[in-house]
Parts: C-alpha cells; structure tokens; sequence
C-alpha cells in the first residue's frame, strides 16, 4: 500500500474525506507555524486518547508508538491555521475533563461518546464546516500507528524485501494485513 | 579543461540520452553526455530506498516549506517526502503557463528515467497509419515492420517483463517472464474475455522491471520501491543499464552540472558544431565541438534549446524553418476512470508488493467499434484487497477496534484510462521574454490544452470504465473524472515533429534535423503523434535506430 492508498483507507474507515487530505493531494498552504505550540504535557495527553482509541492488547498500543507527538508535528507542519485551530481548541476541551483521571474503562466509554458526537456531527455539518476535532485526533491517531515502525511490524504483518510476488496466496481470518 | 572536442555530444541523460550514449559509445565514438542537474550515482546516491513510512519525519507527506518552495509539483503525487529533491524544484526553474500545464521535470542524472512508470508497449500500425487514415497532421514516415527490429534490440536490453498475449493492437515484443495477475484480476480478465468475445481483453501490465536477472542486474524483489532508486537495479535506468554499458567502452564524458544553452550551428557547412554550456554550479560558459549531436533534453526542454540556437539564422530557431517547432505539443489524458468492490475471495490475499498492475489495450475505433472521436484510450488498473483500516468495525474505540482494523479488507478493483491526445499546431510553446529561471536564461511559455477530441473521448473513458467492471461482476462501480489537464501523463510528446517534408515537420524519418542533419531529436519531440500507450519503449527504439543511422552516415562521410 503507498502512502495515499494509507490515507484512503482511514478516509474510508471515518466515511468521508479526511481531513487534510485537501491537503496533502492538492497542498496545504497553511502557515500555523508559532501560533501551533504543544507541550510535553499536551503530547502526553495525546498518548493517553490515541492509547485508548488503540490500546495495548497482546499487541503494542498507540503510545508505544508515540503517536501522541506524531499527531502534533503534523498538526504543526500540514494543518491549515484554522484546521489547527479547532485541534487545539479540541484538545483544551478535552484537557478541562476528567480524561486523566479516568479509568480505562471509563476513558473508553469518554472516547467512543465523543466518537459519536463526531461522527453526527459529520454526518451534518456543510462541506466549506472545518471536520469535528475528535475526528482529526482519530484519523491521525490511526494514520500514524499503522505507519509507525510500531504499529507496521509488531501489529501489522511487514516484509521488509518480499523477493517474490503471488497473487493469490491462502488467507485465514484473523491474520493481520501487510503493513507496505 | 579537458578534452574540448568530441565525436559525438549527447544533450541529456534520461531513458533517450543514456540509449544514444550507450549506442555511440559502443559503437566507438568518442562522447560527451551532457546532463543540466546533479548526479546521482546508482545505489550510493539513492538515499531513500531503504526507508519506511516510519523513517520519514511526516511520514511521507508533504511540508508546508515543500510546499512553497514547488507550486506546481504540489498538484500531483510527485511531491513528498519519499521523492522530494528527485523532481525539480519549480522556484528555480519556472516556467509559464497561458493555460494550466502540469510540468513534472526531473533534472539529475538518469532524468525521470529514475523516475518513470516503467510500463512498455510496442505502437503497432494502426498507430503509425493513424494520421494518415484520418488526415490530420502528418503522416509518421516509418512503419511497425521498420522499428520491429528495434523494438526487439531494446527489450532484450532493457529487459521487459509480460505476456505474450497475441493481439494485433499491441504487439508481442522479447519479453522476460510476466508478473502474476491477483485472484480477482484473473477473475475480471476471465469474465471480460467471455462478455465481450475476445474483443476486448485484460492482461498484465509489461514493464520494465526484471523478473529474471539479467547481466549484471538482479531481479525485482518485489518492494514496489521504484521511485526511490532500486538497489538492486531491477528496473530500468539509465543508472542500473545504459550508462554502465556506455562507461564500460572507456568512450564516455559525463558532465553534470551542465546546461547547454544553445547548438552551434554553422552556416556554410549546415552542420551543428557543438554546444555551448553553462556550468550550472559556476555559471562559467564552455564550449564542446562534435560531429554530431544527440539531443535528448526531454520534449520541451529539446525546443527550448532548438529555439534558442541558431537564431542568426532562423529567428525561430534551428529547426524552426517549418513552422513547427515547438508545437503539436501531446501528452497522454488521464485521471478518468471506475472502481468497485469485489465480492468473495476472503480467504485469498497476496504476497510481496508488484509495481506493476493490469492493462486493457485500446479497443475503440478498431474493426466494428466506432466511436464520435478518433483514436482511443487503454486502461491501468489493478485488483487487490484492501489493506489495514478497510474494515468497518462495530467498535469504534477500543480493543476489538484495533483488532478488526488491522486485518485485510475487502477486495476492490479499478482501472483509469490512458487516452491518446491529437497533434494539434495550437497546442505549443515559445520563449517567454519576461521570466527568467535561477541563471538568468529565458524561459517557456507553455500554451496547450485538452481539445473536443480529447474531451469527448473522457466520457467513453469513464462510461466504458463503470460498464465492463459492471459487465464483470464488480459491485458498486463508481466513476470519476479529475484533472483533465495537460502534462499530468507526464509523456509530454511532439515539439519537433517527425515527418516526410521539410516543410511541415522537423526533423526526418531518421531523426534528423532537415536544417541540420548531423542534429539528432530522439526523445519525445520527435513523436508525429502519440498513441495511447506508454512512450518510453518507442523512444528508445528511435533512439537505437537513430544511432545506427547517424554512425553509418558518419562512415560513409555525409555528416
């Protein structure tokens, strides 16, 4: 899979466009340079919400990647200002609750609330809207796992130099996709 | 300063240039390769071709600093963090544009042959008759039987993996082993073959990645890391083929760094002299003699360097008597096709990653097909399953989230068209007296467009596109047109234009120049008109041929 075909599928998995993609297939001429600043607290914070979109099961999880920071060099360099923006302010809001502090459980049941909130207000929101900002927060989250040195080679299936091609090989549900 | 005069000077190092160098070299010549960018040396130099996603700061995507810095490369997938430095940098080579023209450049050594799709079809005659069939333009002075046995002299050498499929439209050529088709291609190409009776047919994609290794060269290892430079030297360049072949006679000079600026020409004798060149890096001025010249500086920049030489004598340029030069600019229209989900195959996958995909050869306007535009259009595509994050799950948080998202998809199948584009005099390019790139040279201004043709032949390309993958049982077929605009095939073609008469073409049957027959045009300038099919094969093939030509003229003292 290349990178575009990477980002479709997230696109696809959220049921729409992705975000930035505008972005990343016509150009992002977006300068939120200065104004976009994070914290190792706030890279922290984002380690805790991607952990709990995709947790550490017999398998790494989102942290272990440090997809918390990979989401803020990309909200940093790609993001328009104002898709920069509604992370932020996102992330604010969701810093003000009691996210920390919660249980895993409890942090899931947060996470996949807002997931809904998201997606309704997706599904309503004009094209010209900027998307939700639980939204940016999963697609990155995702993007940046499965394309993290972590997420490809101890939760998805990589061949560094596959010296073959078969076009029809024996698949066995459960068996992970190829990471490349 | 080194060795000034030459037997021969080649002007330019990508898939045309390194064949005339390794073709003059070998045959004995002294030469000079000239090339305007860097170089880059095969595998020391390609930096990236062991890097991951992972091994990128974004991952792989573009910056905003990338960004500013190349406008027009951010149109289109060449710009990003995989390839970045591989594609020119557009602040300090512009160029400008009456209408929208997408120029994708690749200034180093090996040019975009480092760079390309690398898939290669033969012309047949019905491309080499079209012109004259429909009495547009004019006609191409050669057959299919007179570039057969070039075709078979470069494929052997370059090494072209596919089937021999047996059809008149694409002819079956000295090929290395096929690719494996996947499951569900074997299926469509199974189901369109029966719907349409064997008038329209699928096969795997012939490329110029090896499947066998061949001297010097390993096979494809299947890491679809092509443009990044392969290691391996499994697909062809002139870094991993020709320009080895060419150092290896001890007759090549090559010189990076070096523009050349204009064709010396002298008019008594009707001979090109030599070149002159600026050093890109010093912006010093050399001057290199030859007997004869090769120019292979890609279609747009070859004009660029016709119409500044010999200005002296022809205000537009040497080669410009005709009228021609710098028109019937083509390229192939693209970015128009359907897709769809396929059903079944759950318990099927793939293994290794095949730079390579299907092809549906043109079908349109041949026997009873009749369509209310000329000429056609083939088809690319591919049927794989989806990868990671293909599956909807229930959970959308979460543990069983994770789980569900890193298996495999569902199997989908696409194809997008590839449709011929008609020489058309309107469609060309000048000097511009107001831009200057970053040495201070002029530069072009690029007038051309997609026409009625073109236009008309888009709609077939889609509809044809949602009705077969229908017609084969995919589900869900969607179409899409996007980006019906010039120069996004990136085969740009036709700037000097081959022909039978002087006075409406540019150069002759044998690539040469009809005011200067010791100039040779072989890259895509020359092409009369531009098929529907992937160029860069029929380049070559001129290119060889060419070569031939020009050393037996050379012998025999008419140069």
């Amino acid at each position: 899979m290349n990178r575009r075909e990477a980002l479709s599928s997230v696109a696809l998995l959220l049921g729409g466009t992705i975000l930035g993609s505008q972005a990343f297939l016509s150009g992002c001429k977006s300068t939120a340079g200065d104004a976009v600043a994070f914290t190792p607290e706030d890279i922290a914070f984002l380690n805790e919400v991607a952990e709990t979109i995709l947790p550490k099961t017999d398998t790494p999880g989102a942290k272990e990647a440090n997809v918390g920071e990979f989401m803020t060099v990309i909200v940093k360099d790609c993001y328009k200002p104002e898709e920069a923006k509604v992370f932020m302010e996102g992330l604010s809001k969701l810093k003000g609750t009691n996210f920390m502090k919660a249980s895993a459980e409890e942090r899931t049941k947060m996470l996949t609330e807002l997931d809904a909130e998201a997606k309704a207000f997706q599904e309503k929101k004009k094209p010209e809207e900027l998307p939700h900002y639980f939204r940016m927060m999963k697609e990155l989250t995702l993007w940046g796992f499965f394309t993290s040195e972590v997420g490809a080679t101890k939760v998805l299936r990589y061949v560094a130099v596959p010296g073959k091609f078969e076009g029809c090989t024996e698949y066995k549900k459960g068996d992970k996709a190829w990471a490349t | 300063m080194a060795e000034q005069n030459f037997d021969a000077i080649v002007i330019g190092s990508g898939i045309s240039g390194g064949w005339a160098a390794k073709e003059l070299t070998e045959k004995g010549l002294k030469v000079l390769m000239l090339e305007r960018g860097r170089n880059i040396e095969h595998v020391k130099d390609y930096v990236n071709a062991n890097k991951e996603a992972w091994d990128y700061p974004h991952h792989g995507r573009k910056t905003q600093e990338m960004i500013a810095q190349n406008p027009v490369l951010d149109r289109d997938y060449p710009l990003n963090e995989q390839t970045y430095g591989m594609w020119v940098n557009d602040k300090e080579s512009p160029y400008v544009e009456v209408k929208r023209y997408d120029w994708f450049r690749g200034y180093h050594v090996g040019g975009r042959s480092l760079l390309w799709g690398r898939q290669s079809y033969r012309w047949s005659d019905l491309d080499f008759e079209a012109n004259a069939k429909d009495g547009i333009a004019v006609d191409w002075p050669v057959r299919y039987k007179e570039i057969e046995p070039w075709y078979d002299y470069v494929e052997r050498f370059a090494g072209i993996s596919g089937n021999r499929d047996g059809l008149s439209v694409l002819p079956d050529g000295q090929f290395l082993p096929p690719m494996e088709m996947t499951c569900v291609e074997k299926d469509v190409a199974k189901r369109l073959q029966e719907y349409y009776k064997g008038q329209r047919a699928m096969i795997i994609g012939r490329t110029a990645n090896l499947t066998k290794e061949i001297e010097g060269r390993s096979a494809c290892q299947f890491r679809n890391k092509c443009w990044l430079g392969c290691p391996f030297g499994a697909y062809f360049s002139t870094q991993s083929s020709t320009l080895p072949a060419a150092m290896k006679t001890g007759n090549l000079t090559l010189r990076p760094w070096s523009i050349v600026t204009k064709i010396l020409y002298d008019k008594d004798t009707k001979r090109a002299t030599g070149v002159e060149v600026l050093d890109a890096e010093t912006n010093k001025t050399y001057v290199y003699k030859s007997k004869i010249v090769f120019l292979n500086a890609s279609t747009l920049n070859s004009a660029w360097i016709l119409m500044n030489s010999a200005t002296d004598v022809w205000e537009g340029g040497l080669g410009s008597s005709s009228g021609e030069l710098g028109h019937n600019i083509m390229d192939h229209h693209l970015g128009v096709g359907a897709g769809g989900r396929v059903e079944g195959y759950e318990d099927k996958y793939t293994f290794g990653r095949r730079a390579n995909g299907i092809y549906i050869p043109r079908y349109q306007n041949i026997g009873n097909d009749k369509r209310d535009y000329l000429r056609g259009f083939g088809y690319q595509g591919s049927g794989n399953r989806g990868g990671w994050g293909s599956n909807v799950a229930e959970a959308t948080i979460g543990a069983a989230f994770k789980e569900a998202i890193s298996e495999p998809g569902g199997w989908s199948m696409g194809i997008m068209g590839f449709g011929e584009v008609l020489p058309d005099h309107k469609n060309f390019v000048t000097l511009d007296k107001t831009v200057k790139d970053k040495w201070g040279l002029n530069v072009l201004k690029i007038d051309a467009e997609l026409k009625e043709n073109e236009l008309k032949m888009r709609k077939d390309m889609q509809a044809d596109a949602i009705e077969m993958l229908t017609n084969a049982g995919v589900k869900d077929v969607r179409g899409y047109d996007a980006n019906g605009v010039l120069g996004r095939g990136i085969h740009e073609m036709g700037s000097a234009r081959m022909g039978a008469d002087p006075k409406t073409s540019v150069v002759n049957k044998h690539n040469q120049i009809w005011d200067a027959p010791n100039v040779f045009v072989t890259d895509g300038s020359f092409m009369t008109s531009a098929a529907c099919v992937n160029p860069s094969l029929t380049y070559m093939a001129f290119t060889a041929r060419a070569v031939d030509f020009a050393v037996s003229e050379l012998k025999k003292g008419n140069l």
